[in-house]
């Protein structure tokens, strides 16, 4: 056990400091929940890609700093933003998805076209995938392209695309061989949320905003060389970046974070004669969910030194979405608890705690809970990938059993 | 930066899974369970074979002088294999309280005899957890006079090291005259506690330090119960997923149900993240002292709570057969449950946690 970085990354952890000292009167508000970033988030973007901060291993060519990948370095920066509470930089569906499937997967033109846009905030992508028909069952998508005089012609509907109605771009799953089993005749295109045919309806959740939206296709014409990936190869690319998704929902400096600021407000937050941490049942609650974060913090860094290795994340790695968005909305719903009655009050009541931000956080994480895979099918990938216990029969052997048995 | 096992430990913790394995089956845990003195002398004699008695014992000692982090690799493999060893008393916490607390004296007289397995030295400090039923533990003029609840690893001990109601520590032969020592039973037959009733007994001070040995003491006793929780719940986990690749029940098998995957996968996603926290606050005792105390309630409350489910939930898997004694599976469920309340069960050790951290008043 050695939980030193070493003597070279001290050095890098101060310079990151230094850094964040002297800039972070600069950085726009953590708690910015905007889905289209703000100009001083755009300016904060850029500087942070300048010093390497953020977009850090990412060519320069393509609009990112160019370091050679450093776990470490990558893991002092992650801290050391999350320690000062300011943030790190742009984390959005583009940056965080797009463009790592990009790089593994996109054309040197689609690279030296969308990533540097992408990374400096200037165009905002939006994910395509779920249909009201496939959303645990994604490959049951059914929209559909055909090709019309060398171009893709879409019709069908997407739904809970979250910043659809904020964003220029979407990268969309969508069937281009009909006939193909469910997993094969799916393609991965991109195009401009401009394009004549698309309409986007914002569909309101239980926060009060619309976080996602209802988007309509209707012969919409795509250029064909705007495809990621081959043809009908769509099932693997998507599931390229729903890696990174699940990475990006799983983060432990945020977890201590949400656990700090629950700390702070109950000791704050008065309760009849004493402060709410004063009371017994409401302090152990508390206590253990400060056991858990601590646990999935060991967690996370028995992962970064498995990587260090070189050796896959394994059991610990599997079990990440499901247990961090779970402890998440754990520890939302007892700041509200806290609370008490304070804790049902909302859109800018007055006596309103935080702005809010509790109530808005536990209905969202339940939403986070639900997004990129419900715990549900985490469940199936822990069992069937990593316990390695019996697959469930698909339905076509269920059918085919039951006509034997007739 | 490297959070995990080194190689060495992989190695201890190999070494001591096939010595169980080989010494310690589950038809020799049945048999020692269904005696009256649960402690089996041939594990302990292979386990003390690959040095395990002599761990924590200092090298000046004659011992190999290693970390707690490495008592939690073999606590794990003792939970896993449920194997009716003395450890957590006589090979942690007694050689712990001597190399701290003890004088020269004491250090030369017991700690090679504890190395070489000679000898095994009992704890009883469960009052600084919790007094009660009237027992307590006073001190004057080098006699003893009083109770003392669940001291550990208590059958064939020759000594205990005993906490006074002020916290500070003791030790008392076995043999010495005014001690009556009553063997408790408990649901776990593979651990050995009992009673101590002190009546002008005399006894040995250890260092006066104002209960902080006593409070190490308990730190580490907490990681290694908590070490010993893990490697039963894995082997809980271990067997639910087995059974379900077995078992056929409607023509299929209970595995490919999905109610029963989601318990497995959920029984192993708690479990997971709870290895790491062992680690850590088994590290931390020794090397990042100021966290130490903390995270040792951190990682007794939290195993305690995740094996509970995880015992409960492996149980129900196998259906009727997990509640007979056939299985054996329940020898593991007992392991648990006597892990979650030795030393302080979850609410009381959270509690301390809070009054740690300034968040309350000590109890
Ligand atoms: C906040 C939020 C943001 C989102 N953003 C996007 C986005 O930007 N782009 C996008 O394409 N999609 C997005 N989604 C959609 C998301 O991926 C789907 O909602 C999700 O995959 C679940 O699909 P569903 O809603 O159709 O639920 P269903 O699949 O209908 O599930 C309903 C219930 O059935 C359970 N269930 C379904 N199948 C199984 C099974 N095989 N085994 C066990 N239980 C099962 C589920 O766990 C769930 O409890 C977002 C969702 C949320 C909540």
């Amino acid at each position: 056990m050695d939980l030193d970085y070493g003597p070279e990354y001290d050095v890098f952890r101060k310079q990151v400091r230094a850094f964040i000292e002297a800039h972070s009167h600069l950085a726009p508000p953590s708690s910015d929940r905007a889905a289209r970033p703000s100009p001083e988030a755009v300016e904060w973007q850029r500087l942070l890609i300048e010093h390497g901060y953020t977009a850090r291993t990412i060519p320069r060519e393509y609009g990112g700093y160019g370091a050679e990948p450093d776990i470490l370095q990558s893991r002092i920066i992650a801290e050391e933003f999350a320690r000062a509470r300011v943030a790190g930089g742009l984390a959005n569906q583009g940056i965080s998805m797009f463009v790592p499937t990009l790089l593994e997967l996109g054309t040197e033109e689609q690279k030296r076209r969308w990533i540097e846009p992408t990374l400096k905030g200037d165009i905002v992508w939006c994910q395509g995938y779920s249909e009201p028909g496939a959303g645990s069952d994604l490959a049951n998508l059914k929209t559909s392209a055909h090709i019309e005089n060398g171009e893709f012609v879409i019709n069908g509907q997407k739904i809970w695309t979250s910043t659809a109605k904020q964003a220029d771009m979407i990268f969309c799953l969508v069937r281009t061989e009909p006939d193909a089993p469910k997993h094969g005749g799916i393609s991965y295109l991109i195009f401009s949320m401009d394009t004549p045919g698309i309409e986007v309806r914002p569909l309101k959740t239980m926060t009060g905003h619309a976080e996602f939206n209802e988007t309509f296709f209707t012969d919409v014409r795509v250029p064909m060389h705007q495809i990621v990936g081959q043809r009908g190869q769509g099932w693997f690319v998507a599931n390229a970046t729903l890696g990174h998704e699940r990475g990006m929902l799983g983060d432990p400096d945020a977890l201590e974070n949400r656990l700090q600021a629950l700390i702070a407000l109950m000791q704050e937050e008065r309760l009849g004669q004493g402060r709410a941490i004063d009371n017994p049942v409401l302090r152990d609650r508390l206590v253990a969910l400060q056991a858990e974060v601590a646990a999935m913090k060991y967690n996370g860094m028995r992962i970064l030194s498995n990587s260090l290795r070189g050796e896959p994340g394994g059991m610990a790695k599997m079990i990440v979405k499901l247990q961090s968005c779970e402890l998440a909305h754990q520890i939302s719903a007892l700041a509200i608890d806290a609370m008490g009655e304070l804790g049902i009050l909302y859109h800018n009541s007055p006596r309103e705690r935080d702005g809010g931000a509790w109530q808005w956080n536990y209905m969202f994480q339940l939403g986070l809970i639900i997004g990129g895979g419900t715990a549900q099918i985490q469940k199936n990938i822990i069992a069937e990938r990593g316990l390695e216990m019996p697959r469930e029969p698909k339905t076509a052997d269920m059918a085919r059993q039951k006509q034997g048995a007739v | 930066m490297d959070f995990g096992l080194s190689q060495d430990q992989q190695m201890l913790r190999d070494a001591v899974s096939r010595c169980l394995a080989d010494t310690s089956p589950l038809s020799h845990v049945r048999e020692c369970a269904e005696r009256d003195n649960p402690l089996s002398d041939q594990v302990l004699r292979a386990l003390n074979d690959l040095g395990v008695a002599g761990m924590l014992v200092p090298e000046e000692h004659g011992g190999l002088g290693m970390t707690l982090l490495d008592a939690a690799v073999v606590a794990e493999q003792l939970g896993y294999a449920v194997a009716p060893v003395p450890f957590l008393a006589s090979q942690v916490l007694a050689p712990i309280a001597l190399r701290d607390a003890g004088n020269e004296e004491q250090k030369a007289h017991w700690l090679p005899k504890i190395a070489s397995g000679e000898a095994r030295i009992g704890i009883a400090i469960s009052e600084t957890v919790e007094a009660r039923d009237g027992a307590g533990v006073t001190s004057a003029a080098g006699k003893l006079n009083g109770t003392a609840l669940f001291a550990l690893d208590f059958e064939g001990a020759d000594a205990y090291i005993v906490a006074d109601s002020g916290g500070r520590l003791h030790l008392v032969g076995a043999k010495a005259s005014g001690l009556e020592a009553i063997a408790l039973t408990t649901i776990d037959r593979t651990r050995s506690v009992g009673e101590l009733r002190f009546d002008g007994t005399a006894a040995e001070p250890l260092a006066d330090d104002g209960g902080v040995a006593t409070a190490r003491l308990r730190a580490a006793g907490r990681v290694i119960l908590a070490a010993d929780s893990l490697g039963a719940g894995q082997a809980m986990i271990e067997k639910a997923v087995d059974y379900a690749g077995q078992r056929e029940q409607f023509g299929r098998l209970i595995g490919s149900f999905q109610a029963v995957k989601h318990m497995c996968a959920e029984m192993a996603a708690r479990h997971e993240p709870c290895r790491s926290l062992v680690w850590y606050a088994a590290h931390a005792f020794d090397a990042v002292p100021n966290e130490a105390s903390l995270v040792a309630c951190h990682v007794k409350s939290h195993t305690a709570e995740v094996h509970r489910f995880v015992a409960r939930t492996s149980t129900e898997v196998h259906g009727g057969m997990g509640f007979t004694d056939l299985l054996g599976l329940h020898y593991w469920f007992k392991r648990i449950g006597f892990d979650r309340q030795v030393l302080g069960g979850p609410e009381a050790v959270r509690a301390e946690a809070a009054a740690l951290q300034g968040w309350a008043k000590a109890a």
